[in-house]
C-alpha cells in the first residue's frame, strides 16, 4: 500500500466511529513499549547528567576524576577567565546572526506563502539546498570564499556564516505559521481602511509572533552550539564549543560544566514555562466550548 | 520539504495574490543573502578543487588551473575515509531508526489520551540539544573509558575481552553519531506517528492479520514521510561530521572520517585543494544517495 492510498483510506473511514475497544486486561505486551520508553529516556540523560554533576566536581586542571563536592565552580565561573570570554562571543554572535536570520527568514516566508511570482521552484531549491548540505562543506565553501576575498576571518565572518544556515530554518518554522494565518482577517483590516502598514503590524504580525519567536529560539540555538561552520571561519576568534573542542586534548574545566549546565537549566525551564501554559491555555478552552 | 515534518497547523486555502513588487522586495534581501554566502561558497570550493601549487610558491598558495587530477589523488588517498564515512553514517541511521522508532510510536501513538505527557516527553527527547554536542560527546568519551564502571564490569563479566578497548574504535564512533542524531529521528517519525488513525491498525486485525503484518504493511507504509525525514536528517549531517570520529573525542587511529581529513587538510596543512576536493565528493554523493532514496521510498513530494 502506498502512502496515498493509505490517506485515502484514512479519509474514507471517518464515520461513524466504532466502539473504543476495551482492553479487558492488561497483559505483558502493554507493558513493553513504556519500560523502553523510560529506559530510552535515561539514556538520552545520560550525558546531561553527567555533565551536571561534574559541575560541581573540585577539579585541579583535568575535569575527570571525581575528587570533592563543592559549589565554588558555580560561583566563581569567571576564574577560568577564557570559559566567560569564550561565552560572552558566542552570545554576541548567537543574538546578531539571529535577528539577521529572522527578519531576512520572516520576510521570505511571508513571500512563499501570499504572493505569486517566477522561479518559485529555484528559490525553493536555494533554500532546501543549505539544509541539505553537510555542515562541513558549507564551512569550507565559505572559508574559500573568504580565502579568495581576502577577507579576516574574525567574529564578523562567524555571524555571516551563522545568519546564513539559520536562515532556511526560519523560513521553514515561519512558513508554517503563516499558511495558517486565515488571509480573512487582514482583508478585514484593509475593509476598515487600514493602511498597508497598519495592516501588517497590528493584524498579520501579532499574528506571526509565536512562529517568530519560535524560529528566533530555533536559530539562537543552532548558532549557540554550532562548532564545525564556526571552526572554519573564527580565525583565533575563541567560541564557546570552539573553547570545548581546543581544550578537550588536555582537558575541559569545571567552569565549562558549569555554563552548559546553567544554559541546559534555563533552555529546560523556557520550554517546560511555555508547554504547562499552552496546556492550562486548552483546559481553559475546553471550559469555555 | 523533508522539513516541513516538523510544522503541524492546517493549511488555509490561500490564492497567492498578484503583486510581485512586494514579493520581490521581500523576497530580494534573503535571496542575494543566501546567493553570496551559500551559492558563491560552493562555486569556489568548486574552483579552488581544481587550483594547483603555485610554482616556487610559498606554504598554503595555490593559483587557478583545471588540475582535474586533484580528484582522481584525493580518491586514491582517501578513499577508504570517503568508504568509511558513508559505512559510519549508515550504521548510525540504522540504529538511530531502529532505536527511535518504537520511543516514537510511544509517544505518538500510546500516550495520545495525555497530551501533556507527550509534550514533556518530547522535550525529554530534545534535551540533548540543549546542552553543548561537544561536552555530550565527551561525557560518554569518560563514561565508556577504559578505567570506567561500565568498561570494568563488561570485563568482570567476560563479556568484553580483558585488553579491548570501547573509546577510540568504529563502534565508538558510531555509538556516538547515534545518540547525537537520535531527536533528528525521533521528531520526524514523532510527527507522522502522531497522526496515524488507530483504526485502521484495528481493521488490519479484524482482517485476521498478524500484528507484524499490520505494522508492516499499515504502520510503516503510513509513516513511511516520517521515515524518509528521520532518515535524511540523520544521515546528512552524520557523513559529514568529524567531532565524534576526531581522535580527542570518540575516535582513535584508523576512525578518521571524510569531516577529518577536510578539516585537517583546510586548517591544518593549509591543503585547499583536496579540502575543496573532498567536500564537492561529499556534498555530490549525498546528493545523489538523497536523491535515489527518495525516488525509491515513493515520497518525492518530499522535497
Amino acid at each position: 500500500m502506498t502512502l496515498q492510498e493509505g490517506r485515502a483510506i484514512s479519509k474514507a473511514i471517518t464515520a461513524p466511529k466504532p466502539p473504543r475497544r476495551k482492553a479487558s486486561r492488561i497483559g505483558f505486551g502493554d507493558w513493553i513499549l513504556p519500560i523502553y520508553a523510560l529506559i530510552a529516556f535515561v539514556f538520552l540523560l545520560i550525558p546531561i547528567a553527567y555533565t551536571f554533576v561534574f559541575s560541581f566536581n573540585n577539579s585541579v586542571k583535568s575535569n575527570i576524576v571525581w575528587r570533592e563536592f563543592t559549589f565554588d565552580k558555580w560561583l566563581n565561573v569567571c576564574d577560568q577567565i577564557d570559559v566567560c570570554v569564550a561565552f560572552g562571543n558566542s552570545l554576541v554572535i548567537g543574538v546578531t546572526a539571529t535577528i539577521a536570520a529572522t527578519v531576512l527568514g520572516t520576510m521570505i516566508a511571508i513571500a512563499l506563502v501570499r504572493y505569486r511570482f517566477k522561479f518559485r521552484a529555484g528559490i525553493s531549491l536555494l533554500l532546501f539546498l543549505p539544509m541539505a548540505t553537510p555542515e562541513v562543506v558549507l564551512g569550507a565553501g565559505l572559508a574559500a570564499e573568504f580565502l579568495s576575498a581576502g577577507v579576516q576571518k574574525g567574529m564578523a565572518t562567524v555571524i555571516i556564516a551563522h545568519t546564513m544556515f539559520c536562515v532556511s530554518f526560519v523560513v521553514v518554522t515561519v512558513k508554517a505559521r503563516v499558511s495558517t494565518l486565515d488571509p480573512a482577517l487582514e482583508e478585514a483590516g484593509r475593509d476598515l481602511y487600514g493602511s498597508p502598514a497598519q495592516v501588517f503590524w497590528r493584524i498579520t504580525f501579532p499574528l506571526l509572533l509565536p512562529g517568530i519567536i519560535a524560529a528566533a529560539l530555533l536559530s539562537f540555538a543552532l548558532s549557540f552550539d554550532d562548532f564545525i561552520i564556526t571552526n572554519f571561519n573564527a580565525g583565533t576568534l575563541s567560541t564557546f564549543p570552539k573553547y570545548i573542542y581546543i581544550s578537550a586534548a588536555r582537558g575541559i574545566p569545571a567552569e565549562a560544566n558549569v555554563i552548559a549546565s546553567a544554559v541546559f537549566i534555563l533552555a529546560i525551564v523556557l520550554v517546560l514555562t511555555a508547554q504547562i501554559s499552552s496546556a492550562m491555555r486548552r483546559k481553559r478552552l475546553a471550559k469555555v466550548n | 520539504m523533508a522539513f516541513s515534518a516538523f510544522a503541524t497547523g492546517t493549511a488555509q486555502e490561500q490564492a497567492p495574490r498578484r503583486k510581485s513588487k512586494i514579493a520581490l522586495l521581500l523576497l530580494l534581501p534573503g535571496i542575494l543573502y543566501l546567493m553570496l554566502f551559500f551559492l558563491v561558497p560552493l562555486v569556489s570550493l568548486v574552483i579552488t578543487s581544481f587550483q594547483e601549487p603555485i610554482p616556487f610558491g610559498d606554504f598554503g598558495e595555490f593559483q587557478t588551473a583545471f588540475k582535474w587530477e586533484n580528484y582522481v589523488e584525493v580518491v586514491d588517498t582517501y578513499g577508504a575515509h570517503i568508504l568509511r564515512s558513508f559505512g559510519y553514517a549508515i550504521l548510525a541511521t540504522i540504529f538511530a531508526l531502529l532505536f527511535s522508532y518504537p520511543l516514537a510510536y510511544f509517544i505518538g501513538v500510546k500516550a495520545r489520551r495525555w497530551p501533556l505527557l507527550q509534550n514533556l516527553m518530547l522535550v525529554l527527547v530534545i534535551a540533548p540539544f540543549f546542552i553543548s554536542f561537544l561536552l555530550r560527546t565527551l561525557a560518554w568519551k569518560s563514561i565508556l573509558s577504559d578505567e570506567s564502571f561500565v568498561i570494568t564490569s563488561l570485563k568482570a563479566l567476560s563479556l568484553m575481552a580483558p585488553d579491548a578497548h570501547f573509546t577510540g574504535t568504529g563502534a565508538a564512533v558510531v555509538f556516538g553519531l547515534t545518540y547525537n542524531f537520535i531527536p533528528f529521528m525521533t521528531l520526524p517519525l514523532y510527527s507522522a506517528l502522531e497522526r496515524l488513525d488507530t483504526r485502521l491498525l484495528e481493521a488490519g486485525s479484524d482482517l485476521y492479520s498478524t500484528p507484524a503484518t499490520t505494522f508492516f504493511k499499515v504502520t510503516v507504509p503510513l509513516s513511511m514521510t516520517g521515515i524518509v525525514s528521520g532518515v535524511l536528517l540523520t544521515f546528512i549531517p552524520a557523513a559529514g561530521d568529524y567531532i565524534n570520529a576526531s581522535r580527542d573525542f570518540l575516535g582513535g587511529t584508523g576512525t578518521a572520517m571524510i569531516g577529518n581529513v577536510i578539516e585537517s587538510n583546510f586548517l591544518v596543512t593549509l591543503n585547499y585543494p583536496v579540502a575543496a576536493a573532498l567536500s564537492i565528493i561529499l556534498m555530490a554523493v549525498i546528493l545523489v544517495m538523497v536523491t535515489v532514496y527518495v525516488k525509491r521510498s515513493g515520497t518525492e513530494d518530499l522535497l
